[in-house]
C-alpha cells in the first residue's frame, strides 16, 4: 500500500479493500517511525487526520465520494491551516495557529481528502536545500547525509519515502521541481493564476504557485483536479472554465515538438544528470515526438533577476511579522523601534533576514530604477524567449537540476552558489509559465535524477500527459529507496 | 518686506463605502476596538486584497465632478514603512499612476471667485488608530479603522493664505457632500487636511521650503495652525534661520505646531507596484455612465443662481453649501417664479433672501431639516407677501404655524385671520382711534419730532394685530396729523 | 554597486532587523556576494522594454477584478487576538508611541 500510487489507493478505497481510518493510520505509523530521522514533517496531529479519516469513510458509505475522498494528503507548511499550527519553518510563527484555511485546503477538504501533516520547508519557502528551516534540515531519503532539495523538501522527502502518496508544496523559483527532481518524484508547478495564492503565506507575490507532489504523472493530474480553479479572495487568481487535467494522459506522442534549450545541456551540468536526461529524450524521440534545438539566449539573467525580484517583494511581505498581532515578540525592548528589530532579529533565520535586506535595498531610493526596474525589463527579455521558443516547439525538456542531491551544508557557507544552482527552475516562473519535473534514472551514487518538461501558458494537461506516457513506459518515478538505509 | 503665505491642501476623505477598500469588514464608525478588523485588515499571514467596486466608483465621481482626467488604467503600489497602525508594514496607495489627475476646484472669496488647481486625487487606505492613553505604559492599537477607503485629493501650492486655505477645505467639504463620496464629518475624521505650508517674498516666483502640518481637524484649526506656522516661519527667516522641511503637529491645545518626533527618521517608502493587485481599468463606458448619474455641481448651481436668478453671489454661495438645500430652495424659487410671474423682479429676489434666512433661523434654532419645509407651500408663502396679502412680519408667524404643522399658508391666514387690511376705510378707522388715545405724541409730532411718529404707526399696528398694510398706515396717519 | 557598512546600518534601520556590531562585517560580505551577482543585470540593454510587473501581461489583458460592496466579514475578534503577544480591552499593546 505504501508504495501505491493516489491512482490506486483511490481504487482501492472505490472497492472497499481498505478504509481511509486504516490508510490513514498506515501513513501515520510510517511517519511515526521514519520522521525522527528524516525530519520531513514539522506537525502531525493523528488524532485530526483520524477523525478526517472517519468522515472520510462516511461519506463514501453515503455514496459520495470522489477520487480523492479518504486519500491521506501531507500539505507543506506554508499554507494556512485552521486548527493546526502553521509555522512557514519559521521561529516567527513557530506556535502560530491560523484562524482560517487557505484555498488549496479548503479545495482539498472540499474533496474529502485527509490532512496527513504539515511538512517542512526552508524558512518561508526561501531555500533549495531545506537547511533554512528553523526545525532543523530535512535528510535526503536516498542518502540521509544530503539534502532533499528545496523548498518544499520535507513534501518531497515525504512522498519519497513513502510517507506520504501525495503533498502539497509551493513554487517560486524551483521549490517544487527542484526538490521533487533531488528526492526522485513527480512534481508540479502550474501556470501563475491557475491555483489560488489565498491562505499561502508569501515569498514572492508574483512568482508563488501552489502545487502537487507525488510519485507519479497521473497522480498529480488528479491532485490538480483538486487544487486548481478560481478563487475570488486571490486578484491574480484566474477565471477560467475548470479543466481536467488528466484529460491528455493517453495523448499520443506522435508529431509532439520537443525544444532542447541549448542552454540547458551546457557546461555546469553533471554529466550524470546530462546522460539521464538525454536518455529521456531518446525515449520521447523513440516514441513520435521530434526533437527541436532552441535557445533561451537570456537564461544567465535569469537567476540575478530572480535575486532582485523576489527579495524585494518578500522585503515587503515579510514586513507584517512585527510582534504585535501575532508570531514571535522578543522579550525585552527598549521602545517600539527595538522591539521591531529584536522581534525580526530573533524571529527570522539569517537568509531570511539576508534577502529582506537585499530587497530592502534593491527597493530604496536611488537604486529602484537600476536593479527593481532593471530586473523587471529582463524579466520581460526571458519571457519573450519563451514566447518565441514556444513557436517552436509544444513542449521544453532539460534537466530539472544541474546537479543530484549535494552533501548537506555544502552550500551553506556560499549563498550565491546555492542560488545558482536554481538556474534551470528560475526562468518558468518569471515567465508565469507552468513546469514539471519528473524522475527519469540515477547518477553513479544512486541518486535521483529529473527531467523537467516546461510547457506554454495553460498546457499542464499537455505536459503532464507525455510525462504520464513516459512513465507508463519506464518505472523511475515507482523506485523508492533503500528501507535499510532510512 | 512683505511676505506672501504659500499653501497646498491634502485631503483625506473616506469614500462611503459598506466594506473596506481591500476586505468585506465593515466601515461602521464607533464600534468596539478591533470587532471590525477581519484576517485582512489585520494582516494575517497568506491573506489578499480584493478591490472595493464602490471605492473607484465615487473615486471616479469626484474625478468628473472637479473636470479631472481619470486614468483609463492606473495602479496600486506599497508604500512600505513600519508603524503599529499599519499592520501589513505598507500602505496600498497609488503612486505613479494615481486615478484621478488634475482638475480644479472654485473657492469664493468677498473679492470673488478664485480657481484652485487639483493636482491629483488617489485611492488608498486608512490605516488603524494609536490609543495613547495609558495600558500599562503601552500605547493601544484598534484597527477598525484600518483598510477603510481613502481618497487623497491634492492641491497644487495654489492659495495664498489661511483664509484661502480654509476657503478651499469648505468646497471640498461641501463638494464630497454634495456628490456623496463622503460624509464630511471632521470629528469623527472622515474628512482630514494635512497643510503644505511655506512663506516667500512678495514677487518672489520660488516657492520656500514647506512644512506640512497634521490633525487639522477642523476649519478653526486650519485657519489658526496656518497663521501660526506661516508666523513661525517667517520669524525663523527673518532671524536668519532656515527652514527645515519637516511635518508639524497643530497642537489645538496651545494653538502651536511642532515637529512630529515619529516622522524624524528620513523616510524612504520604497514604493513599487503590489504584486497582489492588477492594474486599475475603467472603460470610457463607466465612466460615461459615473458622470452622467452625477448630480449638477455646487459651482454649476451657484452660476445659475446668479446668472439667471440674479441672486448675490453671497447669498448663492450660502445655499450652495449643500446640495440638499441647494435643490430645495431651487423647487421653491421655481415654484414663486411661477406664481408671481408679474412682480418686480428686484421684490422677488428681496423676498427671496427673507426666505433663506427664515429657513436658516429655522434650521439652526429649531433644528428642522430643510426638506420639512415644502417647497411649494413656501412659495405660496413668499407669493403672499409679494401679492401683499401679508407683511414680512405675519409672513414670519404663518411660518412657525406651517413648522408647527397647521398646513398650507392660505389655510393658516384664513383660519387666523391673517390677512392684510388694505381697505382705507377700516385702516381709518384704527388710525383716528390711536390718534385719540394718544394726545401727547400727536402733541409732541406737530412740535417736530418725528420718533412720536414711530411710535403712532406702532400703536396702529398693534391695534391692527399687525395686519394693517404699514404703507397705507403711513400715508393715512401723515394725512390725518396734517389735516386736523 | 557595491554596499559599505554604513549602508548597511541604514538598511537594517529600513527593514528593522538588529544586526548586531560583531555580525556587521560577516552580514555585509555576503550581501556583497548576492549583490554581484545581481550587478551582472546592468549591462543589459533594455531600452525600449516595458518592465513586467505581472506574469501573464504577455498573455492578457490583466486587469483587478472588483469586489461588491458589501460586508461580509463577521467579527472574529476573540479568535483572532488569541494569537496576539499582548492584547488589553480589545486593543493590541505595542510599546510606547510618541508621535
Amino acid at each position: 500500500m505504501l508504495n501505491s500510487t493516489v491512482t490506486e489507493l483511490s481504487d482501492a478505497l472505490a472497492a472497499r479493500k481498505i478504509s481511509s481510518v486504516e490508510l490513514t493510520r498506515l501513513f501515520l505509523d510510517r511517519i511515526k517511525g521514519l520522521n525522527g530521522r528524516l525530519n520531513a514533517f514539522i506537525t502531525v496531529d493523528e488524532e485530526r487526520s483520524l477523525a478526517q479519516a472517519r468522515v472520510a469513510d462516511e461519506r463514501r458509505s453515503g455514496g459520495r465520494a470522489g477520487r480523492l475522498t479518504g486519500i491521506p494528503v501531507a500539505h507543506k507548511d506554508i499554507f494556512c491551516t485552521r486548527g493546526i499550527r502553521t509555522t512557514c519553518g519559521s521561529k516567527m510563527l513557530a506556535t502560530f495557529k491560523s484562524p482560517y484555511d487557505a484555498h488549496v485546503i479548503e479545495r482539498f477538504n472540499a474533496a474529502g481528502a485527509v490532512l496527513l501533516g504539515k511538512t517542512n520547508m526552508d524558512e518561508f519557502a526561501m531555500g533549495s536545500s531545506n537547511e533554512t528551516s528553523h526545525f532543523g534540515p530535512v535528510r535526503n531519503p536516498w542518502d540521509l547525509d544530503r539534502v532533499p532539495g528545496g523548498s518544499s523538501g520535507g513534501s518531497a522527502a515525504a512522498v519519497a519515502a513513502r510517507m506520504a502518496p501525495a503533498a502539497t508544496g509551493t513554487d517560486t523559483g524551483g521549490s517544487i521541481r527542484q526538490p521533487a527532481a533531488l528526492s526522485g518524484v513527480s512534481g508540479l508547478k502550474p501556470t501563475y493564476g491557475v491555483v489560488s495564492r489565498y491562505g499561502m503565506i508569501a515569498f514572492a507575490s508574483s512568482l508563488d504557485q501552489g502545487g502537487p507532489l507525488a510519485k507519479s504523472a497521473a497522480d498529480l493530474a488528479l491532485l490538480m483536479n483538486a487544487m486548481a480553479g478560481f478563487d475570488a479572495r486571490d486578484s491574480t487568481s484566474l477565471e477560467r472554465p475548470a479543466e481536467d487535467y488528466t484529460r491528455s494522459l493517453n495523448d499520443s506522442l506522435q508529431g509532439l515538438r520537443i525544444g532542447l534549450p541549448k542552454e540547458y545541456f551546457a557546461d555546469g551540468v553533471d554529466a550524470d544528470v546530462l546522460a539521464r536526461v538525454s536518455e529521456a529524450v531518446r525515449w520521447f524521440e523513440g516514441h513520435g515526438a521530434k526533437t527541436v534545438a532552441i535557445t533561451l539566449p537570456n537564461t544567465g539573467l535569469a537567476v540575478p533577476v530572480y535575486y532582485v525580484i523576489a527579495p524585494a517583494e518578500a522585503s515587503s511581505n515579510l514586513s507584517r511579522f512585527d510582534g504585535v498581532r501575532y508570531g514571535h515578540r522578543a522579550k525585552e525592548y527598549t521602545d517600539l523601534n527595538d522591539m521591531y528589530r529584536r522581534t525580526r532579529a530573533e524571529g527570522f533565520g539569517a537568509e531570511v533576514k539576508r534577502r529582506i535586506l537585499i530587497g530592502t535595498y534593491v527597493l530604496s531610493h536611488g537604486y529602484y530604477d537600476a536593479y527593481y526596474l532593471q530586473a523587471q525589463k529582463v524579466r520581460r527579455l526571458i519571457a519573450k524567449d519563451f514566447t518565441e521558443a514556444f513557436a517552436r516547439c509544444d513542449l521544453i525538456m532539460g534537466p530539472t537540476s544541474p546537479s543530484t542531491a549535494f552533501a548537506l551544508g555544502a552550500k551553506t557557507d556560499d549563498p550565491v552558489q546555492m542560488y545558482l544552482n536554481d538556474i534551470f527552475t528560475i526562468p518558468a516562473p518569471l515567465a508565469g509559465l507552468p513546469g514539471l519535473s519528473i524522475p527519469c534514472g540515477f547518477d553513479a551514487k544512486g541518486l535521483p535524477v529529473g527531467l523537467q518538461i516546461m510547457g506554454n501558458y495553460f498546457a499542464e494537461a499537455k505536459m503532464l500527459g507525455a510525462a504520464h506516457r513516459y512513465q507508463q513506459a519506464t518505472d523511475w518515478h515507482l523506485r523508492a529507496p533503500k528501507e535499510a538505509q532510512l | 518686506m512683505a511676505w506672501e503665505i504659500v499653501v497646498g491642501i491634502e485631503t483625506h476623505a473616506q469614500l462611503l463605502t459598506h466594506s473596506k477598500i481591500f476586505s468585506g469588514a465593515s466601515t461602521a464608525f464607533g464600534a468596539e476596538p478591533n470587532t471590525q478588523a477581519c484576517a485582512v485588515d489585520i494582516a494575517l499571514p497568506g491573506v489578499l486584497p480584493v478591490l472595493n467596486a464602490q471605492a473607484v466608483e465615487l473615486a471616479v465621481r469626484l474625478g468628473i465632478a472637479v473636470g479631472g482626467k481619470i486614468s483609463r488604467k492606473s495602479i496600486f503600489a506599497r508604500k512600505n514603512y513600519f508603524y503599529p497602525d499599519l499592520p501589513k508594514g505598507y500602505q496600498i496607495s497609488q503612486y505613479e499612476i494615481p486615478v484621478v489627475q488634475g482638475g480644479s476646484l472654485k473657492i469664493v472669496l468677498p473679492e470673488g471667485e478664485k480657481t484652485i488647481r487639483l493636482t491629483r486625487a488617489h485611492l488608498e487606505e486608512d490605516a488603524g488608530k494609536s490609543l495613547h492613553e495609558d495600558f500599562q505604559g503601552m500605547t493601544g492599537i484598534d484597527l477598525n479603522r484600518a483598510g477603510t477607503p481613502l481618497l487623497e485629493i491634492v492641491t497644487e501650492p495654489d492659495m495664498r493664505g489661511a483664509k484661502e486655505a480654509v476657503a478651499y477645505a469648505r468646497a471640498l467639504h461641501s463638494l464630497v457632500r454634495w456628490i456623496g463620496i463622503c460624509d464630511g464629518n471632521m470629528q469623527e475624521g472622515s474628512f482630514r487636511c494635512d497643510a503644505n505650508v511655506s512663506v516667500r517674498k512678495v514677487g518672489s516666483n520660488e516657492l520656500g521650503t514647506r512644512c506640512e502640518i497634521k490633525n487639522l481637524n477642523s476649519f478653526l484649526f486650519m485657519e489658526q495652525a496656518i497663521v501660526f506656522e506661516a508666523s513661525r516661519q517667517i520669524e525663523v527667516l527673518e532671524s536668519g534661520g532656515k527652514i527645515q522641511q519637516e511635518t508639524r503637529l497643530f497642537d489645538t491645545e496651545i494653538g502651536e505646531t511642532r515637529a512630529m518626533r515619529s516622522k524624524e527618521d528620513a523616510q524612504d517608502y520604497r514604493y513599487f507596484p503590489d504584486p497582489d493587485l492588477l492594474p486599475l481599468v475603467i472603460s470610457e463606458k463607466e465612466i460615461n455612465r459615473i458622470g452622467s448619474e452625477l448630480p449638477e455641481g455646487p459651482e454649476s448651481v451657484r452660476k445659475r443662481f446668479v446668472d439667471e436668478y440674479h441672486f448675490s453671489m453671497e447669498m448663492a454661495f450660502v445655499l450652495t453649501l449643500d446640495r440638499v438645500r441647494a435643490e430645495h430652495f431651487d423647487a421653491f424659487w421655481k415654484q414663486l417664479l411661477e406664481l408671481t410671474a408679474n412682480v418686480d423682479p428686484i421684490a422677488r429676489v428681496q423676498a427671496a433672501n427673507f426666505a433663506m434666512m427664515e429657513i436658516g433661523a429655522a434650521m439652526g434654532r429649531l433644528g428642522i431639516a430643510v426638506e420639512e419645509i415644502l417647497p411649494d407651500r413656501l412659495a405660496v408663502l413668499i407669493a403672499r407677501v409679494l401679492d401683499n396679502t401679508i407683511s414680512h412680519r405675519i409672513a414670519k408667524e404663518v411660518f412657525s404655524a406651517m413648522l408647527a404643522g397647521e398646513g398650507a399658508p392660505d389655510e393658516i391666514i384664513e383660519k387666523r385671520g391673517l390677512k392684510q387690511i388694505s381697505d382705507s376705510g377700516a385702516i381709518g378707522k384704527i388710525v383716528d382711534e390711536v390718534l385719540a388715545a394718544n394726545a401727547k405724541q400727536v402733541e409732541d409730532y406737530r412740535s417736530g419730532k418725528e420718533k412720536a411718529f414711530n411710535s403712532l404707526v406702532g400703536q396702529v399696528m398693534k391695534r391692527s394685530q399687525g395686519k394693517a398694510n404699514p404703507a397705507q398706515v403711513n400715508e393715512i396717519l401723515r394725512r390725518k396729523l396734517k389735516a386736523t | 554597486m557595491f554596499l559599505t557598512p554604513a549602508q548597511l546600518h541604514r538598511i537594517a534601520l529600513l527593514a528593522r532587523i538588529a544586526v548586531s556590531p560583531e555580525e556587521a562585517r560577516a552580514v555585509t560580505d555576503r550581501l556583497n556576494q548576492v549583490l554581484g551577482l545581481i550587478d551582472q543585470l546592468q549591462a543589459v540593454d533594455t531600452r525600449g522594454i516595458e518592465p513586467m510587473s505581472h506574469p501573464l501581461d504577455t498573455q492578457q489583458a490583466v486587469q483587478q477584478r472588483l469586489r461588491a460592496d458589501a460586508v461580509t466579514e463577521p467579527d472574529l475578534r476573540a479568535e483572532i487576538q488569541a494569537l496576539a503577544p499582548a492584547v488589553e480591552q480589545g486593543l493590541y499593546l505595542v510599546p510606547k508611541v510618541i508621535e
